[in-house]
């Protein structure tokens, strides 16, 4: 089975680990290999959470340099610092919407304007697909639901080795009961990008 | 009921490395877990500590890890299953029991669990705990995925019953902290209730016991060398004359890499996990059948020096690569990109991919480290510090804990720090030795752990310098575990007592102890100002709850404050406070009501009084 490698960037607080448990959980309905790898030190402390995902016919669960086929950031800025793990052939997917670091809020440092962000993926990347996911989870019902919106997303590329259908059977499933309707709604919403 | 105790062999569930340690352990029965948390390895700890409310299994936080080997030591040598888990730099704190609990050994299996930083991604340095199985003589094992992470868990409790030795299950933070599908298979329950037959010959180490002991020992270590000769951890793929040697994590990467490579009739690939000691027979065969070998080994090159051992005494000339010649480095972790590119250029054949071409990712792009969380109590105590401490000249060696980031600004509140504890130790050194001020912080898990014999020490030293210990009620960085000074009660545990932080540091005779709430601005200052003056060893206790740990608890909200028109922008709270809720829009300064936990450190610092509390909507 193809190697897929999928690395998801995002701030401490976004979900990003429940988003790659999905995955995880629905490669596994699906007998689809996966193996995961994530850095969530001092996650709840504002920090940069990464998860590496491995789906298909390989060992490792970590992404080198250069070697990630999907790069998908909940938040512009961090998809940026996460670029090295890109090359031609890379698809990423991002939020739009901004989550400035501390030192960019008060104005001690400079966010780069959503152009610059949008010009520096595709020098590097292959294909883009850039869009207000924050304001897609607030239209669903919670703005903590931008990982479902992404995950929408990524379900709708063909590169990714696990069903629309068994994404949302887990998002069902193991998400937590209040959560589903919400998750499923931003999910549509992402999965219609 | 919990997930990892799920009855169903043969079903298959995602799991983290550190919860199919856990599980792994569930299903050889353990009876007995101590451990004090310590990322990579925390998650293990806290599964036991759930498990334990609802099974048979004892689990115990101890107060560090040197206590919580000796609690599994006996618990082991009473003839139950036992286990012990920490990071990496918890074994330093607890190699002492360790050294001598090889000698005396053990009757029930007892596994440590240890888990290195490779990379340092939440540790202060990133040692090759490998070491320790060949300093003090016990076997190890070092899983490559998850799945045998389970597996050899269980193996080490078997192994360590043949052997009657501990033995140390080594993990890396890619083990701990990766994710696969894992098969479960049968649980067993746990014999919790052992024997002790009295045998001080045997279990009381004075010098003539211990002659005999060390004998003992080295028995042993052969006997467990002729185990690793024939342990299916050690395994053989391929027959090819290029010779790949490697351990742990690497061994995932390197399977990728002969894969992508397309070298297999090429290589013999060796996969130790049973690593010490060395499997020798097997080694020796190896190297036999070698045009040339590369040892993939993260951290020290352990593996390599004894291989280039092996292979002088068996007179064989071939060229063995590693770190020796700076193919791999001893710094950081490995990836499957280098670990592919080293074997392509190490064989001489083609990368499968161009080299890595595209430029690196876009630097100067502003930085997002971790920050104390808005409403953090030790920011305020931080800011306190800082206004007492005005118009002295002060050194403030700190501790382990989220308080080490008040080094980043504004706060800037971290000169010095090496291990867990040495906030009171590193302090006496330095009041003898500076003619500074000398003002330290620890926390209240810490304290237990071990800066409390630091403040014993300094007292009967007469050291001079101020303690200030950051009681926020928990084990705050690791995720929230108790200490000795929580009141468990409050968390619906019955069973435990709890000692106070406040009647400890009176007991021992410690001249100046005042307790500060640390959001009262203020008073908090004025109670610092006189812990400074004091003439000897001083300690302010600075109480309030961990932000975080309160709001799990759903502790009541306090409500958030907004910036009023009377703002003139002199941003003081900004530029002194650092803290997460604030931003500036259009120019003006603004909190996010979401995240400000209201706990008005801002209100007192702004001098315009501009900083107020949102009415009740």
């Amino acid at each position: 089975m193809n190697v897929i490698r999928l690395m998801i960037v995002a701030v401490g607080g976004q979900g990003n680990l429940l988003a790659a448990k999905v995955l995880g959980e629905a490669a596994l309905l699906t007998d689809v290999p996966f193996r995961m790898s994530e850095i969530h030190g001092m996650a709840q402390r504002g920090g940069v959470v990464e998860s590496a995902m491995v789906f298909g016919d390989a060992n490792s669960s970590l992404i080198s340099d250069g070697e990630a086929d999907i790069l998908a950031g909940f938040e512009p800025l961090e998809t940026l610092r996460a670029l090295g793990k890109c090359n031609k052939k890379t698809m990423v997917i991002t939020n739009s919407a901004p989550l400035p670091p501390f030192a960019a809020a008060v104005g001690e440092a400079n966010y780069p304007d959503q152009y610059e962000i949008q010009q520096k993926i595709l020098d590097k990347a292959g294909t883009l697909k850039s869009f207000d996911a924050t304001a897609l989870a607030i239209e669903a019902g919670n703005i903590m639901a931008v990982n479902m919106v992404i995950l929408g997303a990524l379900s709708r590329t063909d590169l990714l080795p696990v069903s629309t259908e068994s994404i949302t059977e887990t998002i069902q499933n193991k998400t937590r009961k209040n959560f589903v309707e919400v998750n499923l709604k931003a999910f549509a919403l992402g999965y219609k990008q | 009921m919990h997930k990892l105790l799920t009855d169903e062999p043969g079903k298959k569930m995602l799991l983290l490395g550190n919860e199919a340690i856990a599980r792994g352990a569930i299903e050889a029965g353990v009876a007995l877990a101590a451990a004090y948390p310590g990322t990579p390895s925390s998650e293990i700890s806290l599964n036991f500590f759930q498990m334990s409310q609802e099974s048979d299994l004892y689990f115990e936080y101890s107060v560090n890890e040197k206590v919580s080997l000796e609690v599994a030591a006996a618990a082991a040598n009473s003839g139950i299953r036992s286990m012990c888990i920490m990071k990496h730099v918890g074994l330093n704190v607890a190699a002492d029991p360790l050294m001598t609990l090889a000698y005396v050994g053990v009757k029930g299996g007892l596994v440590i669990l240890v888990a290195d930083d490779p990379s340092m991604f939440s540790s202060q340095n990133e040692q090759d705990s490998r070491y320790y199985a060949k300093l003090s003589g016990i076997a190890m094992l070092e899983p490559s995925t998850i799945q045998e992470a389970k597996e050899m868990t269980i193996q080490a409790f078997e192994l360590s019953e043949q052997l009657e030795e501990p033995v140390l299950l080594r993990t890396t933070t890619r083990i701990n902290h990766s994710t696969s599908a894992v098969t479960l298979g049968k649980l067993t329950s746990p014999k919790t209730k052992g024997k002790f037959t009295r045998n001080p010959m045997r279990y009381v180490t004075v010098p003539v016991v211990s002659r005999q002991l060390h004998v003992r020992l080295l028995e042993n270590l052969a006997k467990a060398e002729e185990l690793a000769n024939n342990s299916p951890f050690n395994s053989l793929e391929g027959n090819g004359k290029w010779g790949i040697l490697c351990n742990g994590v690497s061994y995932t990467y390197v399977a990728d890499a002969i894969q992508d490579l397309k070298i297999k009739d090429e290589v013999t690939l060796f996969h130790l996990g049973f690593s010490h000691p060395l499997p020798r027979q097997m080694l020796i065969a190896f190297l036999a059948t070698c045009d040339r070998v590369l040892i993939v080994e993260e951290g020290e090159p352990v593996i390599e020096e004894a291989v280039k051992a092996i292979a002088q005494e068996q007179k064989q000339i071939l060229a063995i690569g590693g770190k020796g010649d700076k193919l791999f480095s001893r710094l950081g972790e490995f990836n499957p990109a280098l670990v592919r590119k080293t074997i392509a250029h190490w064989f001489g054949v083609k990368d499968r991919l161009p080299p890595n071409e595209s430029p690196p990712a876009p630097d100067n792009l502003p930085p997002r480290p971790p920050t104390l969380c808005a409403g953090c109590s030790h920011r305020a105590t931080f800011h306190a510090v800082k206004k007492a401490a005005d118009d002295l000249d002060v050194i403030y060696p700190t501790d382990i804990g989220c308080y080490t980031l008040g080094m980043l600004p504004p706060l800037g509140m971290a000169d010095f720090l090496i291990c867990m504890g040495s906030s009171t130790g590193t302090s006496a050194g330095f009041s003898k030795s500076l003619d500074k001020k000398v003002v330290t912080f620890c926390g209240d898990s810490t304290f237990f752990h071990s800066a409390m014999a630091g403040l014993v020490n300094a007292v009967f030293n007469k050291h001079n310098f101020t303690l200030i210990i950051l009681d926020n009620g928990t084990t705050a960085m690791t995720g929230h575990q108790p200490h000795p000074g929580v009141d468990m009660e409050k968390l619906g545990l019955s069973g435990f007592g709890r000692i106070d932080i406040e009647e400890v540091v009176k007991a021992l005779g410690v001249g100046h102890l005042s307790v500060i709430h640390p959001f009262k601005l203020r008073k908090s200052v004025e109670s610092l100002k006189e812990a400074f003056a004091f003439d000897g060893v001083s300690v302010v206790i600075s109480r309030e709850i961990c932000t975080l740990y309160g709001k799990s608890l759903k502790l009541p909200k306090r409500r958030p404050f907004y910036v009023s028109e009377k703002c003139t922008n002199h941003k003081d709270c900004i530029d002194q406070l650092g803290c997460p809720a604030f931003f500036i829009k259009k120019g003006r300064v603004k909190i996010d009501p979401i995240r400000c936990t209201g706990c008005a450190l801002c209100a007192q610092v702004c001098p315009e009084n501009a900083i107020r509390p949102l009415k009740a909507s």
